[in-house]
């Protein structure tokens, strides 16, 4: 009894390209002379460098610490020096360099003595403690530490689902590694029932590669485990985390969430191999299978160790044809082009595909969208590029946010199929990181506004506390000044008596002191102006003391 | 910038959608061909260089690439579109003002290709027939039933020389649907009318077969997944039903609803026009809204209009609508609870 996997909306059907790079088995890489180990291989926090220059270290010995809660460690792929710490070119879309731990090898290959745990007897808290120093991260592209995944708290998980879809295109490596090695890939996913707890295991492969899923049938009944394999029609993006979960168990990832809300976790059977190699042998993860394909001699899987440089890697695959065009890391629909050859393979390298004109054709001029729906109709997660890249490229994020942009899982499936060539996952990316530059900025604001506020705020209460005092101040005196007033103060009332003293004694000394012009005259001068007078009073002109008015009828 | 993905879809463009659609019309320009003659190889081409020419000059006006925009198909898109919507042996300028209005004003003035509110074919038949309605009431009578049929350099000569339309009648007749409409109101019995030889098995003479032609390349354009059934089945299923109620409720004055799906330019609208991309509404339920809409009042001006076709302002008047509708009939996002319900609805 098998269930039969839901059907989500959209997808596409593009050409497949496995053939290429699945018909040989996985081929391990010779030992290299130097390996780059960059430290931030995983999303979260870049692990701490713990190693120095001229430092000799063997393989397995950790060259980076966990650093914080979402973070894991780095592993030193063989033995030898470390010869830098430096900032190197790193396989991401930005090109940007980051801190890598150089080490020469020194053909030895002497390893750390590793430890295997006996995981059924461990409690899964220690588990986790040791996949996190073993520096296991998602191999599915996400690198997701894995000892975060692994713990069922605060949400208990009651569904494991195992991602063997592999729904890119070109990219081999999960389905050369579920053949060779499923019962490795079972075991792990034992650890992972472990730790988590859960009920049920189901395992998802496209049915593109029948013979992974006879072959994990054939692993799982070996095992005696109840684990359920379950073959997914062949349709991109049905290894999208949210799109696998929806097959395999009906439920809708909630938007804004992640499916462990829901009771169910999502690994890639990449992990759960790395995951059974940490746990029986005790070795971190310095190695992967990484797809090497398209433009290349021999096309195939190579066991890669971490710290590879890409260029090596295609060396190896006999190197690129005259004619290659550059190179893709990871698939064509969500893959990023290389920049720089010298970068090193990762945790999340999955595949890299050499290009060529006319397999990956330059994208024709974009012409205007002319609303045809195609990109709706192939959306898996049911949105509306259409109107998204109208808002987007009109700048007004607000409304393309409002037709749930952030419900983009950027698969590429919209610009796919999109018949005027418009980058439309380009324009998502932007609108995204722009709305979230605003966001920023909004918060930055905010707290400024705050400060601000807070500020104005405290002003006007300083002003208002200085206003009450004056005011207070004031009070006192008025209330001094009344009681003079009414008496009630015998020493208001003597200051009162001697104001009224000196005012008194000013009035009179104003009367005393106020001279006429004619007073103080001399002598001689005081008798010509008597004469004076008395010859105008008796022209009858002059004033008299008496009479000083002009009253001459 | 990314740039992923790093591969295309092979074979799809907007120009193989046009070319697409250009091949999905051949059968009923055929059938236009075999019953009228060979005016519509003067309309097609007239209209075809016109819109053409004008497409070249408003592009580099607007400062645009030609090459990408030109080989884009969509002006002979509209250009056929009108050709097919117009009467034939109409004067020569017909056509050239038709071609005006379509790709000078309807399409660039609004910003060219994809910006368009209206179906640019449509804005230039409404023009047109409220301009000059004497030259676009006259279609050409079926050749096995004109007094005087039209050989290919005659049909040139009438074009240009605009003579086709001054003596309309020994060329032209009334079409079924206004033969129906003046002759139903005149009070001849509905056995009557249908019984006349221009009548033909159901929509009119040669016209009914036209209809099977643009029916036949519609579903092509529906296999090849140009466009989806929402448009097609919405548009006919209302007009099949809105004339079904009418007919059964009259018979003696309504036409019946075969009639009304093979007459006129019902099958041209429901599968090349009403779908324009662009111009119609863009999600499922939407799509459905807007052709039950428009296809509701092409019987409306049909039935209670004076104008010899509604196809035309039916789909302008349902263009209008189109935002407005899309933004009520947004599909449920996955993930999410429930359908938004309106542009405000941010959950």
């Amino acid at each position: 009894m098998t269930r039969r996997p839901r059907h989500f909306p959209g997808g596409i059907h593009p050409d497949q390209h496995k053939a290429e790079s699945n018909a040989t088995p996985i081929a391990t890489m010779p030992l290299l002379p130097r390996y780059v180990v960059p430290l931030r291989q995983h999303i979260g926090t870049a692990a701490r460098a713990c190693v120095e220059v001229g430092e000799r270290v063997l393989r397995g010995q950790p060259v980076g610490l966990a650093e914080g809660y979402v973070s894991t460690g780095a592993h030193a792929p063989t033995s030898g020096t470390v010869v830098a710490v430096e900032a190197r070119a790193v396989p991401h879309p930005s090109g940007l360099f980051d801190t890598c731990v150089v080490i020469d090898a020194d053909g030895e290959d002497r390893a750390v003595e590793f430890q295997p745990l006996a995981w059924r007897e461990l409690d899964p808290s220690a588990l986790r403690n040791r996949v996190r120093e073993l520096g296991l991260a998602g191999l599915g592209g996400a690198v997701f530490p894995s000892y975060i995944k692994l713990n069922p708290a605060p949400q208990p998980i009651h569904t494991l689902i195992v991602n063997g879809a592999e729904c890119e295109p070109w990219i081999t490596c999960d389905d050369r590694l579920m053949r060779e090695r499923a019962p490795e890939i079972v075991e792990g996913i034992a650890v992972m029932r472990h730790a988590l707890g859960c009920a049920t295991v189901l395992i998802g492969v496209e049915d593109n590669k029948p013979e992974a899923i006879t072959a994990l049938r054939a692993a799982v009944a070996a095992a005696g485990a109840d684990f359920e394999v379950i073959a997914l029609p062949t349709r991109y993006p049905s290894g999208g985390g949210k799109q696998i979960t929806y097959l395999l168990t009906g439920v809708e990832t909630p938007t804004g969430g992640r499916s462990t809300d829901v009771g169910i976790q999502v690994f890639n059977v990449g992990t759960a191999y790395a995951l059974q190699r940490a746990v029986t042998r005790g070795e971190p993860l310095i190695s992967r299978v990484v797809t090497v394909t398209g433009h290349v001699a021999r096309p195939g899987n190579f066991e890669t160790r971490i710290g590879t440089p890409i260029n090596d890697l295609l060396a190896a695959a006999g190197g690129a044809l005259a004619g290659a065009s550059g190179e893709i890391v990871g698939g064509p629909l969500m893959g990023f082009a290389l920049m720089d050859l010298a970068a090193p393979v990762t945790k999340a390298v999955n595949c890299v595909i050499v290009k060529n004109p006319s397999q990956f054709p330059p994208r024709p001029v974009d012409l205007p969208c002319i609303r045809c729906g195609a990109c709706a109709r192939a959306c898996p997660a049911g949105l509306q590029p259409f109107e998204m890249y109208w808002y987007s490229r009109a700048r007004d994020f607000g409304r393309a946010q409002g037709y749930d942009l952030f419900d983009c899982i950027e698969c590429g499936a919209c610009a796919y199929v999109c018949p005027s060539h418009i980058p439309l996952v380009d324009y998502f990316r932007h609108a995204k990181s722009e709305i979230w530059e605003r966001e920023r900025e909004k918060s930055n604001a905010d707290q400024a506004r705050q400060r601000h506020e807070f500020k104005t705020f405290r002003l006007e209460r300083e002003k208002r506390e200085k206003a009450e005092k004056f005011a207070k101040a004031a009070e006192q005196t008025k209330a001094a000044a009344n009681a003079v007033e009414t008496g009630a103060d015998p020493e208001a009332e003597r200051k009162k008596a001697i104001l009224h003293a000196a005012l008194e004694r000013a009035k009179k000394a104003k009367e005393t002191v106020t001279p006429k012009n004619t007073d103080n005259l001399p002598p001689a001068i005081q008798g010509e102006i008597a004469e004076i007078e008395a010859r105008r009073r008796a022209a009858g002109l002059a004033d008299t003391p008496e009479k000083t008015g002009n009253d001459t009828p | 910038m990314n740039g992923s993905p790093h591969s295309l879809a092979i074979g799809n463009s907007v120009n193989a959608i046009m070319i697409k659609v250009l091949l999905a019309l051949i059968p009923g320009i055929a059938a236009h061909a075999w019953f009228f003659g060979p005016g519509i190889w003067v309309s097609l081409l007239l209209c075809t260089a016109f819109a053409f020419m004008l497409e070249v000059l408003l592009l580099l006006l607007r400062g645009f690439p030609l090459k990408p925009f030109l080989t884009d198909g969509s002006v002979l898109v509209t250009a056929w579109l009108l050709a097919l919507a117009l009467p034939t042996l109409a004067p020569w300028w017909i056509y050239a003002v038709g071609a005006i209005f379509a790709v000078v004003i309807a399409k660039h003035l609004y910003g060219g290709l994809g910006q368009n509110l209206f179906n640019p074919a449509m804005v230039a038949y409404a023009v047109l027939i409220v301009g000059f309605p004497t030259y676009m009431t006259q279609w050409p009578a079926p050749v096995a039933l004109a007094l005087h049929p039209v050989g290919p350099w005659e049909a040139f000569d009438l074009v240009l020389s605009g003579k086709g339309s001054i003596s309309p009648d020994a060329y032209t007749s009334a079409t079924v649907l206004d033969t129906w409409k003046t002759q139903a109101r005149l009070g001849v019995p509905a056995s009557e009318i249908v019984s006349h030889p221009a009548f033909g098995h159901v929509g009119g003479f040669g016209h009914e077969w036209v209809a099977l032609g643009y029916l036949t390349g519609g579903l092509l354009l529906m296999a090849a997944r140009v466009v989806t059934w929402h448009i097609p089945v919405a548009f006919l299923g209302a007009v099949a039903l809105t004339t079904g109620a009418l007919h059964l409720a009259d018979p003696v004055h309504y036409a019946p609803p075969l009639l009304h799906l093979a007459a006129g330019g019902t099958m041209l609208g429901a599968f090349f026009i009403a779908t324009d991309p662009v111009t119609a509404a863009s999600t499922p339920r939407g799509k459905l809204i807007y052709a039950a809409l428009a296809g509701f009042l092409v019987v409306v001006i049909r039935v209670w209009g004076n104008f010899p076709d509604g196809i035309a302002f039916a789909i302008l008047l349902a263009n209008v609508c189109v935002p407005f509708i899309d933004d009520y009939t947004q599909p449920r996002v996955f993930g999410h609870a429930r359908r938004k319900t309106g542009p405000g609805d941010q959950t």
